[in-house]
Protein backbone atom coordinates (compact mmCIF):
# COMPACT_ATOMS: atom_id res chain seq x y z
CA UNK A 1 0.00 0.00 0.00
CA UNK A 2 0.93 3.22 -0.11
CA UNK A 3 1.80 4.48 2.99
CA UNK A 4 2.01 7.64 4.01
CA UNK A 5 4.64 6.73 5.71
CA UNK A 6 4.97 9.88 7.98
CA UNK A 7 7.94 11.44 8.85
CA UNK A 8 9.77 13.43 10.70
CA UNK A 9 9.89 15.38 7.83
CA UNK A 10 7.05 14.88 5.39
CA UNK A 11 4.04 13.29 7.27
CA UNK A 12 2.49 16.21 8.82
CA UNK A 13 1.78 18.51 6.45
CA UNK A 14 -1.19 16.55 6.46
CA UNK A 15 -5.12 18.65 6.46
CA UNK A 16 -6.28 21.88 5.24
CA UNK A 17 -5.94 24.18 8.03
CA UNK A 18 -5.29 27.53 5.82
CA UNK A 19 -7.94 28.32 2.89
CA UNK A 20 -6.18 29.61 0.47
CA UNK A 21 -5.39 33.29 1.03
CA UNK A 22 -7.60 35.80 -0.76
CA UNK A 23 -6.25 37.65 -3.22
CA UNK A 24 -7.70 40.82 -4.70
CA UNK A 25 -7.50 40.86 -8.04
CA UNK A 26 -4.09 40.66 -9.24
CA UNK A 27 -4.85 43.19 -12.63
CA UNK A 28 -6.12 45.40 -10.07
CA UNK A 29 -3.54 45.53 -7.81
CA UNK A 30 -0.97 46.49 -10.24
CA UNK A 31 -2.77 49.34 -12.03
CA UNK A 32 -0.32 51.91 -11.59
CA UNK A 33 2.07 50.60 -9.83
CA UNK A 34 5.30 51.64 -9.80
CA UNK A 35 7.43 48.77 -9.14
CA UNK A 36 7.85 44.99 -9.50
CA UNK A 37 5.54 43.04 -7.83
CA UNK A 38 6.29 39.55 -6.41
CA UNK A 39 4.30 36.68 -5.63
CA UNK A 40 5.03 34.15 -3.01
CA UNK A 41 3.30 30.76 -3.99
CA UNK A 42 3.18 29.31 -0.43
CA UNK A 43 2.41 25.89 1.60
CA UNK A 44 -0.49 26.85 3.69
CA UNK A 45 1.37 25.72 6.68
CA UNK A 46 3.55 29.04 5.90
CA UNK A 47 0.70 31.07 5.76
CA UNK A 48 0.98 32.63 9.50
CA UNK A 49 4.54 33.44 9.34
CA UNK A 50 4.76 34.67 5.72
CA UNK A 51 2.27 37.19 7.05
CA UNK A 52 4.04 38.29 10.15
CA UNK A 53 6.85 38.16 8.16
CA UNK A 54 5.46 40.90 5.83
CA UNK A 55 4.61 42.98 8.83
CA UNK A 56 7.85 43.24 9.97
CA UNK A 57 9.66 43.58 7.33
CA UNK A 58 7.21 46.12 5.35
CA UNK A 59 7.23 43.97 2.22
CA UNK A 60 4.60 45.65 0.68
CA UNK A 61 5.96 44.14 -2.83
CA UNK A 62 5.10 40.69 -1.79
CA UNK A 63 1.65 39.29 -2.28
CA UNK A 64 1.01 36.08 -0.93
CA UNK A 65 -1.23 33.04 -2.59
CA UNK A 66 -2.03 29.62 -0.30
CA UNK A 67 -1.62 26.31 -1.20
CA UNK A 68 -3.94 24.23 0.63
CA UNK A 69 -1.44 22.25 3.36
CA UNK A 70 -3.15 18.84 3.25
CA UNK A 71 -1.34 18.51 0.06
CA UNK A 72 1.55 17.35 1.94
CA UNK A 73 -0.69 13.85 2.75
CA UNK A 74 -0.59 13.49 -1.10
CA UNK A 75 3.17 14.87 -1.86
CA UNK A 76 2.73 13.59 -5.82
CA UNK A 77 0.00 16.17 -6.34
CA UNK A 78 2.43 19.41 -5.37
CA UNK A 79 4.26 19.37 -8.44
CA UNK A 80 0.69 19.54 -10.79
CA UNK A 81 -1.08 22.17 -8.23
CA UNK A 82 2.30 24.60 -8.08
CA UNK A 83 2.14 24.53 -11.69
CA UNK A 84 -1.66 25.24 -12.52
CA UNK A 85 -0.92 28.04 -9.85
CA UNK A 86 1.60 29.69 -11.48
CA UNK A 87 -0.09 29.57 -14.91
CA UNK A 88 -2.81 31.57 -13.23
CA UNK A 89 -1.03 34.02 -11.88
CA UNK A 90 1.72 34.60 -13.68
CA UNK A 91 0.76 37.29 -16.32
CA UNK A 92 -0.07 39.28 -12.92
CA UNK A 93 3.50 39.39 -11.68
CA UNK A 94 7.18 40.00 -12.60
CA UNK A 95 8.06 36.99 -10.73
CA UNK A 96 6.54 34.19 -8.83
CA UNK A 97 8.79 32.86 -6.00
CA UNK A 98 7.76 29.28 -4.81
CA UNK A 99 7.94 28.81 -1.35
CA UNK A 100 7.76 25.12 -0.69
CA UNK A 101 11.05 22.96 -0.33
CA UNK A 102 11.02 19.66 -1.79
CA UNK A 103 8.48 18.50 0.73
CA UNK A 104 8.42 14.61 -0.58
CA UNK A 105 8.31 15.36 -3.87
CA UNK A 106 11.71 13.42 -4.46
CA UNK A 107 12.59 16.19 -6.47
CA UNK A 108 9.70 16.50 -8.92
CA UNK A 109 9.22 19.79 -7.67
CA UNK A 110 12.03 21.10 -8.46
CA UNK A 111 12.30 19.88 -11.96
CA UNK A 112 8.44 21.26 -12.40
CA UNK A 113 9.65 24.65 -11.32
CA UNK A 114 12.95 25.02 -13.28
CA UNK A 115 10.85 23.90 -16.70
CA UNK A 116 8.17 27.16 -15.61
CA UNK A 117 11.25 29.07 -15.30
CA UNK A 118 10.11 29.78 -11.67
CA UNK A 119 12.40 29.39 -8.29
CA UNK A 120 11.60 27.66 -5.32
CA UNK A 121 13.02 27.91 -1.75
CA UNK A 122 16.15 24.98 -1.40
CA UNK A 123 16.28 22.33 0.96
CA UNK A 124 14.29 19.35 1.83
CA UNK A 125 11.56 20.36 4.13
CA UNK A 126 10.23 23.49 6.14
CA UNK A 127 11.95 21.90 9.50
CA UNK A 128 15.15 22.61 7.31
CA UNK A 129 15.09 25.88 6.04
CA UNK A 130 13.37 27.05 9.57
CA UNK A 131 16.70 25.77 11.52
CA UNK A 132 19.09 26.73 8.53
CA UNK A 133 20.23 24.26 5.75
CA UNK A 134 23.54 23.74 7.25
CA UNK A 135 22.57 23.52 11.16
CA UNK A 136 20.50 21.10 9.71
CA UNK A 137 22.17 18.84 7.64
CA UNK A 138 24.95 18.78 10.51
CA UNK A 139 22.92 16.57 12.98
CA UNK A 140 20.81 15.04 10.71
CA UNK A 141 22.79 11.56 11.68
CA UNK A 142 22.42 11.99 15.56
CA UNK A 143 18.78 13.25 14.96
CA UNK A 144 17.73 10.42 12.92
CA UNK A 145 15.05 9.50 15.58
CA UNK A 146 13.89 12.83 16.01
CA UNK A 147 10.78 13.81 15.14
CA UNK A 148 10.01 17.79 14.26
CA UNK A 149 7.08 20.06 15.01
CA UNK A 150 6.81 23.55 14.41
CA UNK A 151 4.73 26.42 15.76
CA UNK A 152 2.06 25.49 12.35
CA UNK A 153 2.25 21.41 13.44
CA UNK A 154 2.27 22.25 17.02
CA UNK A 155 -0.87 24.51 16.50
CA UNK A 156 -2.48 22.16 14.23
CA UNK A 157 -1.47 18.75 16.02
CA UNK A 158 -5.16 17.49 15.36
CA UNK A 159 -5.83 18.59 12.18
CA UNK A 160 -2.48 17.54 10.82
CA UNK A 161 -1.41 14.35 13.09
CA UNK A 162 -3.54 13.00 15.33
CA UNK A 163 -6.62 12.87 12.35
CA UNK A 164 -4.87 11.99 9.09
CA UNK A 165 -3.15 9.22 10.91
CA UNK A 166 -6.09 7.89 12.46
CA UNK A 167 -4.83 8.18 15.78
CA UNK A 168 -8.67 9.89 17.69
CA UNK A 169 -9.96 6.71 15.79
CA UNK A 170 -7.46 4.12 16.53
CA UNK A 171 -5.01 4.95 19.58
CA UNK A 172 -3.44 1.84 19.27
CA UNK A 173 -1.26 2.52 16.14
CA UNK A 174 0.47 5.31 17.57
CA UNK A 175 3.61 2.97 18.29
CA UNK A 176 3.05 1.82 14.93
CA UNK A 177 3.57 5.57 13.71
CA UNK A 178 6.21 6.82 16.12
CA UNK A 179 7.85 3.32 17.64
CA UNK A 180 11.08 4.20 16.19
CA UNK A 181 10.62 7.73 17.19
CA UNK A 182 12.68 8.87 20.52
CA UNK A 183 11.87 12.74 21.08
CA UNK A 184 10.40 14.85 19.71
CA UNK A 185 11.71 18.63 18.77
CA UNK A 186 9.55 21.42 18.63
CA UNK A 187 11.47 24.20 16.04
CA UNK A 188 10.27 27.15 17.36
CA UNK A 189 9.50 30.47 15.26
CA UNK A 190 7.94 32.20 18.21
CA UNK A 191 9.08 31.92 21.74
CA UNK A 192 5.34 31.55 22.71
CA UNK A 193 5.01 29.83 26.61
CA UNK A 194 1.63 28.61 25.17
CA UNK A 195 2.98 27.40 22.18
CA UNK A 196 5.73 25.81 24.41
CA UNK A 197 3.17 24.04 26.66
CA UNK A 198 0.80 22.54 23.77
CA UNK A 199 4.33 21.70 21.83
CA UNK A 200 5.08 19.31 25.45
CA UNK A 201 1.67 17.92 25.55
CA UNK A 202 2.01 16.64 21.90
CA UNK A 203 5.34 14.87 22.60
CA UNK A 204 3.99 13.31 25.97
CA UNK A 205 0.79 12.33 23.78
CA UNK A 206 3.24 10.82 21.16
CA UNK A 207 5.11 9.19 24.68
CA UNK A 208 8.65 10.81 22.98
CA UNK A 209 11.01 12.52 25.28
CA UNK A 210 10.46 16.65 24.28
CA UNK A 211 13.60 19.32 23.10
CA UNK A 212 12.40 23.02 21.81
CA UNK A 213 14.62 25.40 19.97
CA UNK A 214 13.45 28.48 18.88
CA UNK A 215 14.77 28.95 15.14
CA UNK A 216 13.26 32.01 14.08
CA UNK A 217 11.96 32.20 11.14
CA UNK A 218 15.35 30.73 9.71
CA UNK A 219 16.24 30.61 5.78
CA UNK A 220 12.99 31.62 5.13
CA UNK A 221 13.10 35.06 6.45
CA UNK A 222 16.87 35.34 4.67
CA UNK A 223 15.39 34.07 1.43
CA UNK A 224 12.76 36.10 1.24
CA UNK A 225 14.08 38.87 2.26
CA UNK A 226 16.32 38.64 -1.04
CA UNK A 227 13.27 39.21 -2.90
CA UNK A 228 14.06 42.77 -3.70
CA UNK A 229 11.11 45.21 -5.92
CA UNK B 1 -26.16 -3.78 15.47
CA UNK B 2 -27.14 -6.62 18.01
CA UNK B 3 -27.35 -8.99 14.84
CA UNK B 4 -23.71 -8.53 13.92
CA UNK B 5 -22.94 -8.36 17.85
CA UNK B 6 -24.54 -11.97 18.00
CA UNK B 7 -23.06 -13.47 15.57
CA UNK B 8 -21.17 -16.64 16.32
CA UNK B 9 -18.37 -17.60 13.78
CA UNK B 10 -18.24 -21.04 14.92
CA UNK B 11 -21.71 -21.60 13.75
CA UNK B 12 -20.87 -20.48 10.44
CA UNK B 13 -20.90 -22.97 8.04
CA UNK B 14 -17.31 -22.64 5.63
CA UNK B 15 -19.41 -20.97 2.74
CA UNK B 16 -20.23 -18.00 5.35
CA UNK B 17 -17.68 -17.88 7.63
CA UNK B 18 -14.55 -16.88 4.87
CA UNK B 19 -16.67 -13.91 3.93
CA UNK B 20 -16.82 -12.78 7.29
CA UNK B 21 -13.44 -13.51 7.81
CA UNK B 22 -13.17 -10.63 5.22
CA UNK B 23 -15.02 -7.95 6.99
CA UNK B 24 -13.23 -9.07 10.16
CA UNK B 25 -10.51 -8.43 8.29
CA UNK B 26 -11.32 -4.95 6.43
CA UNK B 27 -12.78 -3.77 9.71
CA UNK B 28 -9.29 -4.55 11.90
CA UNK B 29 -10.94 -7.06 14.18
CA UNK B 30 -7.88 -8.78 15.55
CA UNK B 31 -9.60 -11.46 17.88
CA UNK B 32 -12.70 -11.88 15.48
CA UNK B 33 -10.04 -12.74 12.48
CA UNK B 34 -7.84 -14.78 14.82
CA UNK B 35 -10.59 -16.96 16.30
CA UNK B 36 -11.82 -17.61 12.21
CA UNK B 37 -8.34 -19.03 11.84
CA UNK B 38 -8.84 -21.02 14.88
CA UNK B 39 -12.43 -22.38 13.40
CA UNK B 40 -10.97 -23.32 9.89
CA UNK B 41 -8.04 -24.68 11.40
CA UNK B 42 -10.23 -27.00 13.67
CA UNK B 43 -12.54 -27.82 10.63
CA UNK B 44 -9.32 -29.42 8.93
CA UNK B 45 -8.58 -26.85 6.74
CA UNK B 46 -4.83 -26.52 6.08
CA UNK B 47 -3.09 -23.86 6.93
CA UNK B 48 -1.52 -22.84 3.23
CA UNK B 49 -5.49 -22.42 2.33
CA UNK B 50 -6.72 -20.71 5.36
CA UNK B 51 -3.63 -18.52 4.58
CA UNK B 52 -4.65 -17.42 0.95
CA UNK B 53 -8.26 -17.86 1.15
CA UNK B 54 -9.08 -16.12 4.19
CA UNK B 55 -6.17 -13.30 5.23
CA UNK B 56 -4.45 -12.70 1.93
CA UNK B 57 -7.71 -12.90 -0.11
CA UNK B 58 -9.35 -10.59 2.73
CA UNK B 59 -6.57 -8.34 2.07
CA UNK B 60 -6.24 -8.15 -1.56
CA UNK B 61 -9.69 -6.34 -0.89
CA UNK B 62 -8.20 -3.96 1.29
CA UNK B 63 -5.48 -3.21 -0.89
CA UNK B 64 -8.36 -2.22 -4.02
CA UNK B 65 -10.55 0.13 -1.74
CA UNK B 66 -7.09 1.76 -0.28
CA UNK B 67 -5.90 1.99 -4.25
CA UNK B 68 -9.81 3.35 -4.93
CA UNK B 69 -9.45 5.80 -1.82
CA UNK B 70 -12.23 4.22 0.20
CA UNK B 71 -9.82 2.99 2.43
CA UNK B 72 -6.87 4.97 4.08
CA UNK B 73 -3.72 4.75 5.88
CA UNK B 74 -5.33 4.20 9.27
CA UNK B 75 -7.62 1.26 8.17
CA UNK B 76 -5.10 -0.55 6.13
CA UNK B 77 -2.70 -0.55 9.17
CA UNK B 78 -5.73 -2.20 11.35
CA UNK B 79 -6.48 -5.03 8.74
CA UNK B 80 -2.87 -5.45 8.50
CA UNK B 81 -2.45 -5.91 11.85
CA UNK B 82 -5.30 -8.42 12.01
CA UNK B 83 -3.57 -10.04 9.14
CA UNK B 84 -0.45 -10.26 11.35
CA UNK B 85 -2.69 -11.87 14.05
CA UNK B 86 -3.64 -14.79 11.86
CA UNK B 87 -0.35 -14.70 10.58
CA UNK B 88 1.14 -15.39 13.68
CA UNK B 89 -1.08 -18.95 14.43
CA UNK B 90 -0.42 -19.96 10.90
CA UNK B 91 3.09 -18.71 10.64
CA UNK B 92 4.78 -22.36 12.49
CA UNK B 93 2.11 -24.01 11.16
CA UNK B 94 3.21 -23.39 7.49
CA UNK B 95 6.33 -24.56 8.07
CA UNK B 96 5.18 -27.69 9.77
CA UNK B 97 2.57 -28.64 7.44
CA UNK B 98 4.76 -26.79 4.33
CA UNK B 99 3.55 -24.27 1.63
CA UNK B 100 4.32 -23.23 -1.80
CA UNK B 101 7.94 -21.22 -1.78
CA UNK B 102 7.57 -18.35 -4.58
CA UNK B 103 10.89 -17.55 -3.67
CA UNK B 104 12.55 -15.76 -1.26
CA UNK B 105 13.53 -11.68 -0.26
CA UNK B 106 15.80 -9.36 1.55
CA UNK B 107 13.99 -6.51 2.26
CA UNK B 108 15.06 -3.05 4.34
CA UNK B 109 14.86 0.21 5.02
CA UNK B 110 17.87 2.39 3.82
CA UNK B 111 20.67 4.13 6.14
CA UNK B 112 19.81 7.46 7.54
CA UNK B 113 15.84 6.42 7.48
CA UNK B 114 13.51 4.81 10.43
CA UNK B 115 10.32 4.67 8.46
CA UNK B 116 9.08 1.28 8.19
CA UNK B 117 5.29 1.06 8.12
CA UNK B 118 5.59 0.44 4.32
CA UNK B 119 8.38 -1.68 4.10
CA UNK B 120 6.52 -3.95 7.19
CA UNK B 121 3.23 -4.40 4.71
CA UNK B 122 5.31 -5.09 2.05
CA UNK B 123 7.14 -7.95 4.06
CA UNK B 124 3.70 -9.36 5.43
CA UNK B 125 2.03 -9.69 2.21
CA UNK B 126 5.41 -11.29 0.59
CA UNK B 127 4.83 -13.52 3.45
CA UNK B 128 0.85 -14.50 2.78
CA UNK B 129 2.11 -14.84 -1.13
CA UNK B 130 4.34 -17.56 -0.03
CA UNK B 131 8.02 -15.51 -0.45
CA UNK B 132 10.56 -16.07 2.48
CA UNK B 133 11.29 -12.82 3.71
CA UNK B 134 14.70 -11.83 5.82
CA UNK B 135 13.65 -8.64 7.29
CA UNK B 136 16.37 -5.97 7.81
CA UNK B 137 14.59 -3.50 9.55
CA UNK B 138 15.39 0.17 9.96
CA UNK B 139 18.30 2.55 8.95
CA UNK B 140 20.63 0.18 6.91
CA UNK B 141 23.76 0.47 5.82
CA UNK B 142 24.96 -1.06 2.37
CA UNK B 143 27.05 -3.54 4.71
CA UNK B 144 23.93 -5.25 5.95
CA UNK B 145 22.20 -5.58 2.63
CA UNK B 146 26.00 -7.29 1.35
CA UNK B 147 25.72 -9.06 4.34
CA UNK B 148 22.29 -10.27 3.84
CA UNK B 149 22.43 -11.59 0.11
CA UNK B 150 25.52 -13.17 0.62
CA UNK B 151 24.27 -15.26 3.43
CA UNK B 152 20.60 -15.79 2.52
CA UNK B 153 21.02 -15.81 -1.21
CA UNK B 154 17.91 -14.12 -1.81
CA UNK B 155 15.92 -13.90 -5.16
CA UNK B 156 14.85 -10.33 -4.63
CA UNK B 157 16.17 -7.34 -2.57
CA UNK B 158 13.42 -5.01 -1.40
CA UNK B 159 14.75 -1.12 -0.37
CA UNK B 160 12.67 1.21 1.08
CA UNK B 161 12.77 4.79 2.05
CA UNK B 162 10.61 7.67 2.71
CA UNK B 163 12.30 10.45 2.79
CA UNK B 164 13.50 12.61 0.18
CA UNK B 165 17.00 13.10 1.63
CA UNK B 166 17.45 9.12 2.07
CA UNK B 167 16.08 7.69 -1.30
CA UNK B 168 19.69 8.67 -2.97
CA UNK B 169 21.14 6.10 -0.96
CA UNK B 170 19.22 3.67 -3.00
CA UNK B 171 21.36 4.15 -5.48
CA UNK B 172 24.42 3.48 -2.94
CA UNK B 173 23.74 0.01 -2.85
CA UNK B 174 22.89 -0.22 -6.19
CA UNK B 175 26.20 1.03 -7.22
CA UNK B 176 28.17 -1.34 -5.14
CA UNK B 177 25.94 -4.62 -6.01
CA UNK B 178 27.08 -3.67 -10.02
CA UNK B 179 30.92 -3.25 -8.30
CA UNK B 180 30.99 -6.77 -6.80
CA UNK B 181 29.57 -8.20 -10.24
CA UNK B 182 26.15 -9.62 -8.30
CA UNK B 183 23.52 -6.69 -9.58
CA UNK B 184 22.06 -9.20 -11.70
CA UNK B 185 22.05 -12.05 -9.43
CA UNK B 186 19.02 -10.42 -8.55
CA UNK B 187 15.57 -8.19 -8.80
CA UNK B 188 15.72 -5.20 -6.67
CA UNK B 189 12.38 -3.80 -6.06
CA UNK B 190 12.24 0.09 -4.62
CA UNK B 191 9.45 1.85 -2.73
CA UNK B 192 8.55 4.41 -0.51
CA UNK B 193 6.63 7.65 -0.71
CA UNK B 194 8.53 10.30 -2.61
CA UNK B 195 10.07 7.17 -5.23
CA UNK B 196 8.30 7.36 -8.50
CA UNK B 197 9.43 4.78 -11.75
CA UNK B 198 11.82 7.56 -13.43
CA UNK B 199 13.61 7.32 -10.24
CA UNK B 200 13.80 3.99 -9.72
CA UNK B 201 14.90 3.43 -13.53
CA UNK B 202 17.92 6.69 -12.54
CA UNK B 203 19.26 4.51 -10.26
CA UNK B 204 19.43 1.11 -11.65
CA UNK B 205 16.55 -0.71 -10.44
CA UNK B 206 14.02 -3.14 -11.87
CA UNK B 207 10.80 -1.87 -10.46
CA UNK B 208 9.12 0.84 -8.41
CA UNK B 209 6.69 -0.64 -6.46
CA UNK B 210 3.75 1.77 -5.89
CA UNK B 211 2.09 -0.25 -2.73
CA UNK B 212 2.13 -3.82 -0.81
CA UNK B 213 0.09 -5.26 -3.36
CA UNK B 214 1.87 -4.09 -6.52
CA UNK B 215 5.33 -5.26 -4.85
CA UNK B 216 3.40 -8.37 -4.47
CA UNK B 217 2.68 -8.37 -8.22
CA UNK B 218 5.58 -7.29 -9.41
CA UNK B 219 7.56 -10.24 -7.66
CA UNK B 220 5.71 -12.79 -8.73
CA UNK B 221 6.30 -11.62 -12.14
CA UNK B 222 9.60 -11.90 -12.03
CA UNK B 223 9.71 -15.36 -10.27
CA UNK B 224 7.53 -16.36 -12.77
CA UNK B 225 9.74 -14.79 -15.76
CA UNK B 226 12.63 -16.90 -13.91
CA UNK B 227 11.51 -19.74 -13.67
CA UNK B 228 10.30 -19.54 -17.68
CA UNK B 229 14.18 -19.14 -18.12
CA UNK B 230 14.58 -21.77 -16.33
CA UNK B 231 12.57 -24.05 -17.74
CA UNK B 232 13.54 -23.03 -21.47
CA UNK B 233 17.72 -23.11 -20.16
CA UNK B 234 16.88 -26.95 -18.64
Amino acid sequence: MVVAEHSRTETFAMAEVHSPLQLSPATERLKGSPCERILLLACGALAREIIELKRINNWVHLDLHCLPAKLHLFPNQIPDAVEASVLKFRQHYDKIFVVYADCGTGGLLQDRCRKLGVEMIAGPHCYAFYEGLESFDSHQESELTSFYLTDFLVRQFEAFVIKPLGLDRFPELRDTYFGNYEKVVYLAQKDDAELEQEARRCAQFLGLEYERRVTGYGDLERVLSRLEP
Amino acid sequence: MDDYDDLILSELPNEELVPQMHDDLYDGLNEEVVEGVNILLERGWLPYRVLTEALVEGMRIVGIDFRDGILFVPEVLMSANAMKAGMTILKPLLIETGAPRMGKMVIGTVKGDIHDIGKNLVSMMMEGAGFEVVDLGINNPVENYLEAIETEDPDILGMSALLTTTMPYMKVVIDRLKELGIRDNLVVLVGGAPLNEEFARAIGADSYCRDAAIAVETAKEYMARKHNQLVAAG
